[in-house]
């Protein structure tokens, strides 16, 4: 023996002091050298960047009902972001600084409801929360163009939009015709300011919209556009379903006024299914229009790009060693009775749940880490074969995607081991963190794909699995926008999901955290 | 720290079993306690009891007069043996206690000592897994000097080992006790026991049937008997229950007599003449004191006889 001291005797080889990373560095030794695990955990990352090789298998061509063919062209606009750009557009050429002026006196819907013998729609009274009616300024009237917009809205009151992806509110409230709206938009240079007014003679500053380059002559005017109505009667998409009409009257241009000329801004072969109208009466005019102006985002974005998410696709199958090794992680124990003596190391037992939850989260965070960022790195290319990303992803996005794939994987090993300790054998555990976590992810892509979310607000497909399961977390890995101002089918398919990228993330998160807590009350107070 | 166990009014019932009645007794430092008893008595609870793991229904159970869980590092003040076969099978020896030495902050130099200190060094590398129940018995002790603890608990450390190993484990727990460190050895057999431990806690049901050193409980067991070998046996016994002795048969030609002295026996065979051939007084092995002790705590005796 080491020491020849008679009582009493003090340990010489322990410190003073205790602290969790003791204990930490304890479970992540255990965690480290039993083969087995390291094997399944390398695994976990191996089959997220090799299913790249599966999910990143796009073809460039598209299916129509004559079978594959070309696909339609996706217009963008600045920056090359896909964009949403048909409407109809009342409008005449002006050069250089000016203001123009215009009252909004109603603002109506139809919506369509069926087809008459001769293929036409019919068409009922509807106004949609974003159709629209107003005044812009745009380069010119191509698809995609530089453009600022004041406009009255559905139900979304007064808005200031520009360059597609920008959106200001204004005046809130229902307008009417006792209520009316007076709009404006005032050019400087590059630079376009909108105001909005109740009466005419009071303004108020809504947004200033920086269109980089803009041409010294531009086309000023009115426009319609119904926006986003959900039909089985639809003719053509969601976006071609519903007509708005904008009554106008006190339109003032501070250039020389020249004479409307009406134009169907990528229409009519572009989808819009009936020219939109122009008709001016005395001290009137008034404009009608189906489509849109905004991103083309969800349904709506009609090209053959993909979403950079599909590299990611493999994360739940890679999940499916991690989880099992995380739950193993403690039952293993209990099977060996090794939980004894890590109790006797570690008799607080809460520090040693919390240790084992720290040593599996941190293993699960940097294999989601690696196998995101070699996934992302790999994929990237092979997606980009077939055309550029449906939406550019910026590094933030990237960013996003990589730690938050880590952040997956670490709160679903969190969440593994926490179940491992309630229910202590291991083969009941892997059946129920499969059931809680993977099943939902299989039942979200498979029967409930298709669900979609109805009416107020951009949410993508999914369902319930996607929204209140662990499986919801798989939002942070979404790499394409939704925007509020674009109310359009936003489907899994294309890469949305319901929740918001860190709200998922927090849901679960929440389960993790309520798994660990009845953990944590059953460890402490059973024998062990 | 006082380098001690004091256990006080344990109880604890699984289900219809009560385990634990009312244990209480003290380990003290600089000899080995033996904690014996049939299976059943209520030894591994009463461990598992004063490491935490289990929690009383009743009573108490401290080291040096702290809770097992208010101590910090706890390793550093009591090793334990409960479960040589509690090892994570594809695991080394090594790494067993190197994960356990990080776990209290003790410096990986420690492992190797302790992994030569028990016999270890050969197999240290190879998968616990692979270890026989002796080969394990070592590691289990290994682990409980991993930080030099003041304290040491084993149950049932003679369990699985070669008469070889048992020699050595009976060594070693002699010269843990003779550094002054306060052990306490769980067995159901008395022989493991004897010549190592200097203290005795004898439990029988839950609860502390003798407190005692060896000495003292040899000669409580052996009590006041004589026995005598004879080649008249029936005759012996005539006289001497005449003079107011019990006699027994204990086998074929000798008596065990109580309840008389040596000279009156001696005297009382001589004046009838008798023939006999020896007359010593009776001494009790440890074996003999500890089986009358619990024959009476032995759970459904008779039962596992028949």
């Amino acid at each position: 023996m080491t020491t020849k001291t008679v009582t009493p005797h003090r340990s010489p080889v322990t410190p003073e002091r205790e602290s969790l990373w003791y204990l930490v560095h304890a479970e992540w030794t255990k965690f480290r050298t039993v083969r087995g695990w390291v094997i399944a955990v390398l695994l976990t990352i191996v089959a997220i960047t090799a299913f790249v090789f599966v999910s990143s298998d796009v073809s460039s061509s598209c299916v129509s009902s004559s079978g594959p063919s070309a696909c339609p062209v996706q217009p963008t606009g600045p920056g090359g972001l896909p964009v949403l750009d048909a409407f109809y557009f009342a409008h005449q050429p002006v050069a250089g600084n000016g203001t123009i002026t215009v009252q909004v006196t109603s603002l109506t819907g139809q919506v369509e409801v069926g087809q008459a013998r001769n293929g036409a729609p019919q068409m009922s009274p509807g106004l949609q929360p974003w159709s629209k009616a107003g005044i812009i300024i745009k380069e010119n009237t191509s698809q995609g163009s530089a453009y600022a917009a004041m406009m009255v809205t559905g139900s979304n009151g007064v808005r200031m939009q520009w360059d597609y992806v920008n959106d200001t509110p204004g005046l809130a409230g229902r307008m009417s015709a006792s209520a009316p709206r007076w709009l404006r938009l005032v050019r400087n240079g590059g630079t376009i300011t909108g105001y909005d007014s109740a009466d005419g003679t009071h303004w108020a500053l809504v947004g200033t919209a920086t269109l980089p380059g803009l041409t010294s002559t531009v086309q000023a005017g009115l426009f319609a556009a119904g926006s986003y109505y959900e039909s089985r009667f639809c003719t053509f998409d969601s976006n071609f379903c519903t007509r708005a009409t904008g009554v106008f009257r006190h339109i003032g241009l501070s250039w020389p006024a020249t004479g409307w000329t009406g134009t169907n801004v990528g229409g009519p072969n572009f989808g819009v299914p009936a020219p939109g109208t122009l008709r001016q009466s005395a001290g009137e005019v008034t404009v009608a229009s189906f489509g849109d102006i905004g991103p083309a985002v969800g349904e709506a974005y009609g090209g053959s790009g993909q979403s950079l998410q599909r590299a990611l696709a493999g994360t739940y199958f890679g999940l499916i060693p991690l989880i099992v090794v995380a739950a193993m992680f403690i039952t293993a124990e209990y099977r060996r009775r090794l939980i004894r003596v890590s109790l006797t190391a570690a008799p607080r037992r809460g520090r040693l749940l919390a240790a084992k939850a720290v040593a599996i989260g941190a293993v699960g965070f940097v294999a989601g880490l690696v196998a995101a960022t070699l996934a992302l790195a790999i994929g990237t290319p092979l997606l980009l074969r077939a055309g550029p990303l449906a939406w550019p992803v910026s590094l933030l996005t990237e960013a996003r995607m990589v730690v938050g794939t880590g952040a997956l994987l670490a709160v679903a090993a969190v969440l593994a081991l926490a179940i491992g300790t309630i229910v202590r054998r291991s083969a009941l555990a892997v059946a129920v963190v499969i059931v809680v976590i993977v099943v939902p992810y299989l039942l979200a892509f498979g029967p409930l794909s298709g669900s979609q979310p109805q009416g107020s607000g951009p949410g993508g497909g999914g369902g319930w699995p996607l929204q209140i399961t662990p499986a919801a977390a798989l939002s942070v890995q979404q790499a394409v926008p939704q925007f509020h101002q674009l109310l359009a089918v936003y489907p899994l398919s294309n890469g949305y999901y319901p929740l918001a990228p860190w709200a998922g993330l927090a849901v679960e998160c929440a389960w993790a955290a309520a798994a660990l807590a009845l953990a944590f009350f059953l460890l402490r107070r059973r024998d062990a | 720290m006082n380098p001690s166990i004091e256990i006080d009014g344990l109880r604890k019932r699984f289900g219809s079993t009560q385990a634990l009645d009312g244990m209480t007794f003290t380990v003290g430092p600089g000899q080995v306690t033996g904690f014996v008893g049939p299976n059943g008595a209520g030894k591994s609870t009463t461990i598992r009891v004063v490491v935490g793991l289990d929690a009383p229904d009743a009573g108490s159970a401290t080291i040096g007069g702290r809770p097992y869980h208010s101590l910090t590092n706890p390793l550093g003040h009591v090793g334990s043996l409960l479960d040589a076969g509690a090892l994570q099978p594809s695991r080394s020896a090594r790494n067993h206690l190197l994960w356990l030495a990080h776990s209290q902050g003790i410096k990986p130099g420690r492992v190797d000592e302790v992994i030569a200190l028990s016999g270890l060094k050969a197999a240290a590398r190879r998968r616990a897994g692979g270890y026989s129940l002796g080969m394990r018995q070592r590691l289990g002790i290994a682990a409980a000097l991993l930080g030099d603890p003041a304290v040491l608990i084993f149950d049932e450390p003679f369990n699985g080992m070669d008469p070889e190993g048992i020699v050595w484990m009976k060594e070693f727990l002699r010269e843990l006790g003779a550094q002054g460190r306060a052990v306490l050895v769980s067995s159901h057999l008395m022989s493991e026991l004897e010549d190592t431990a200097g203290h005795l806690v004898v439990v029988g049901r839950g609860k502390v049937i003798a407190d005692t050193s060896v000495a003292d409980l040899i000669a409580a067991a052996s009590g006041n008997r004589i026995t005598l070998r004879t080649a008249a046996p029936a005759d012996a016994m005539t006289v001497l229950t005449g003079a107011g002795a019990d006699v027994t048969a204990a086998g074929s030609g000798v008596l065990t007599v109580s309840n008389l002295s040596s000279e009156r026996v001696v005297a009382t065979l001589t004046s009838h003449a008798i023939p006999f051939s020896e007359v010593t007084a009776h001494r009790a092995t440890l074996e003999q004191a500890y089986m009358e002790l619990t024959s009476q705590s032995v759970e459904f005796r008779a039962e596992a006889a028949s």
